[in-house]
């Protein structure tokens, strides 16, 4: 008898009993489909973090206020601070940094005509577009004459044309009302996506960092300082390089702590490196859970199936099945109940993933590699908890079995 | 007796379940395969089935029970015999060994030209598949199949085609005259139907002996009528059938009556009735 032959006859069997089947492979089906999603998220995250080092580069630094996340959360806001004389001294005194970029921001109403949004305004210098990697796709940036006039000008980050239901092309050289001051548009910058480890930079509007400092916010507290460092130079003699300028400047007592932190963007991606390893094991433990429970599940049917059935392997046996068919039947069986559950699940993974990415604007990537891993794990699933009722059945005695009812 | 038959059947049932030791005691021996050189007293052509001194035991613990004490029997090509007993007088074991269910204790059973009684497990499903049409009482069909799925359901353990499979099981299907009920299941069949179903699964592979068990047991008068005269169609076209009854006027159909009790065969003759 066939293999093909042995799958019809377990396609029959798990139709005749469509709703006990369905409920056997239900828990191989949430299983794999929590895997599935769990993996692309995993795999999204992943991609997404190495697209950003890519194009940010490992050899910019960024300086925040505060102490390090490791001690217990960053300090209060108003005791700490980062200002224009920090950056200033930076760039006077550190040795081995190319470029430093001020980012003074808060967040402000932003007007144009009758639509009304909230956005974060982050006032800067010219060299902020070269150090983050970021481009433009209408107008110019902020130039130095710019920033020596303290002129009201605007780029936009990509997201903003869109929240005022605005044109890009339309809205450069247009009027738009930050915190009741007029700006005039410049540009508006290409997209970023997604961002780890800092505020969404598409949604941000940029402005020069004089105007900030002293027509709109009348404050010289950065939220962020980001560091350029020079070729040749090692990242970490660069942080040690700004922890003595900064330390300095603040007058902070040898011994005592920072109060600012210097981060490593190679950090981020460790951090989410560490995520994603973390939510690895936490699947392969779903992983493990469902798939054993889903074995006893289908192992507890078999088992019921075969005493169910004990007069239809009686008959099978006296019309000439050997043990070895019978023994077969009930593996395939098993397996294809396995099997069911694992495309079902990829099924309900694929779609959950698609959902997800979708409703959350979150990179999620289902490999090919994961379902093909499903794929092999639900069979074999099947067919260890098929193993030992198929031998039951296969060493029943047909005399008995015929009697069976 | 029917008692012990009763409490062996429950001891049975739990091997499913766990390690049980088995109760009836079967001589490794028997297990292997055919010596080639018993092969020489092979009986004379024509001769289908030839019993030589079968016997079967049960042990039973502190007892042993004889079901089968000595049975000596032959059968010609073409017969349409009749084994009768009441319970209890060793018919269904008789049976069970024709039908290659089970082999004897002691004793060689020989079918078409080949002893039986030593084949292992495989070679025994293999004979059954090729040389034996079983028709039982309830049937016994595949309720989740239908009538065609269910005729063809031996030719798959043959080995045999798809397409081939298909037209021998039509075939069997008009033979019986249920041409026009391929794609009915069991459910949607009446009682005389299934069992004519059950008739040509029987028939499909073309077997030795057709092995009908009180066929017509389930079956109303009429029914059974019908049924009957479905068997000598049959042996009219050849077959070779052996019924194993104890109604008198399902028998009185046969062409030879033999009778068991206490596993001997008390009568064997043939009936005159033609």
């Amino acid at each position: 008898m066939s293999l093909l032959e042995s799958i019809r006859i377990a396609l029959g069997a798990i139709r005749g009993n469509a709703l006990r089947s369905a409920l056997t492979i239900l828990m191989i089906v949430i299983g794999v489909g929590c895997v599935i999603i769990g993996a692309a998220f995993g795999s999204g995250t992943q991609a997404a973090v190495q697209e950003q080092m890519n194009t940010l580069g490992t050899n910019v630094l960024s300086i925040w206020p505060g102490q390090s996340f490791g001690r217990g959360g960053v300090a209060s806001s108003n005791r700490v601070s980062l200002t224009i004389d920090d950056y200033d001294a930076l760039r006077r005194d550190s040795q081995f940094l190319s470029a430093v970029v001020p980012e003074l921001r808060s967040g402000r109403q932003v007007k144009f005509g009758n639509k009304n949004i909230y956005g974060t305004v982050t006032g800067t210098t010219p060299n902020y577009m070269a150090v983050n990697n970021r481009e433009l796709t209408h107008g110019r940036m902020i130039t130095q004459s710019d920033l020596a006039a303290r002129r009201r000008v605007a780029v936009l980050g990509y997201s903003i044309p869109t929240s005022l239901e605005f044109a890009p092309t339309s809205l450069l050289g247009r009027d738009i009302s930050i915190g009741r001051i007029i700006f005039k548009v410049i540009g508006v910058f290409a997209e970023v996506g997604s961002s780890y480890g800092g505020p969404s930079v598409d949604d941000a509007i940029y402005i020069p960092l004089t105007t900030a400092r002293f027509r709109v916010f009348g404050s010289d507290r950065l939220g962020s300082l980001s560091a350029e460092v020079k070729e040749n130079i090692g990242v970490d003699m660069a942080m040690v390089d700004i922890e003595r300028v900064l330390r300095r400047e603040h007058k902070i007592r040898p011994g005592d702590p920072n109060d600012f932190t210097i981060m490593n963007r190679g950090v981020f991606s460790d951090m989410m490196q560490s995520i994603t390893s973390t939510l690895s094991t936490y699947i392969i433990g779903i992983l493990a859970i469902s798939l054993l429970i889903g074995a006893i599940g289908i192992l507890s049917i078999m088992l019921v199936s075969v005493t169910e059935r004990t007069r239809e392997i009686g008959v099978r046996k006296a019309l000439g099945a050997t043990r070895g068919n019978i023994l077969t039947q009930f593996i395939v069986e098993a397996i294809t109940l396995g099997a069911l559950g694992g495309l079902f699940g990829i099924i309900l993974g694929w779609l959950g993933s698609e959902a997800i990415s979708s409703q959350f604007d979150m990179p999620l990537i289902v490999e090919m590699q994961t379902v093909l891993i499903a794929v092999a794990v639900s069979v074999s699933v099947g067919f260890l908890a098929g193993v030992w009722p198929a031998y039951l059945a296969s060493r029943l005695d047909p005399i008995e079995a015929l009697r069976h009812d | 007796m029917f008692e012990n038959e009763e409490k062996r059947f429950e001891v049975r049932r739990i091997k499913l379940w766990g390690s049980y030791k088995p109760t009836r005691s079967i001589d490794k021996t028997l297990m292997a395969t055919p010596d080639p050189s018993a092969s020489t007293d092979s009986p004379p052509a024509g001769q289908v089935i030839d019993l030589q001194s079968i016997h079967k035991n049960y042990d039973m613990g502190s007892e042993t029970i004889h079901a089968l004490n000595g049975v000596d029997c032959r059968m010609e090509v073409n017969e349409y015999v009749a084994i009768m007993g009441p319970s209890g007088s060793g018919k269904s074991t008789l049976m069970n060994i024709i039908g290659c269910l089970d082999r004897p204790s002691t004793g060689e059973y020989w079918l078409a030209g080949e002893n039986v009684s030593k084949l292992n497990d495989k070679a025994l499903a293999r004979v059954r598949n090729r040389m034996i049409g079983f028709v039982f009482q309830t049937f016994n069909l595949l309720s989740k199949s239908n009538a065609l799925q269910n005729v063809e359901t031996p030719l798959l353990y043959s080995g045999i085609g798809r397409r081939e499979r298909r037209n021998r099981a039509l075939e069997a299907l008009e033979r019986v005259g249920l041409g026009d009920r391929t794609f009915h299941k069991p459910s949607e069949l009446s009682g005389g139907q299934r069992q004519r179903v059950a008739v040509a699964r029987a028939l499909v592979n073309d077997p030795a002996i057709l092995l009908a068990d009180e066929p017509t047991g389930n079956l109303d008068t009429r029914t059974g009528e019908d049924i009957m005269a479905l068997f000598e169609e049959l042996y009219s076209a050849g077959q070779t059938i052996i019924l194993v009854t104890h109604e008198p006027e399902i028998a009185v159909r046969a062409k030879r009556h033999i009778h068991l009790r206490d596993g001997e065969v008390t009568e064997d003759y043939l009936v005159e009735n033609g």
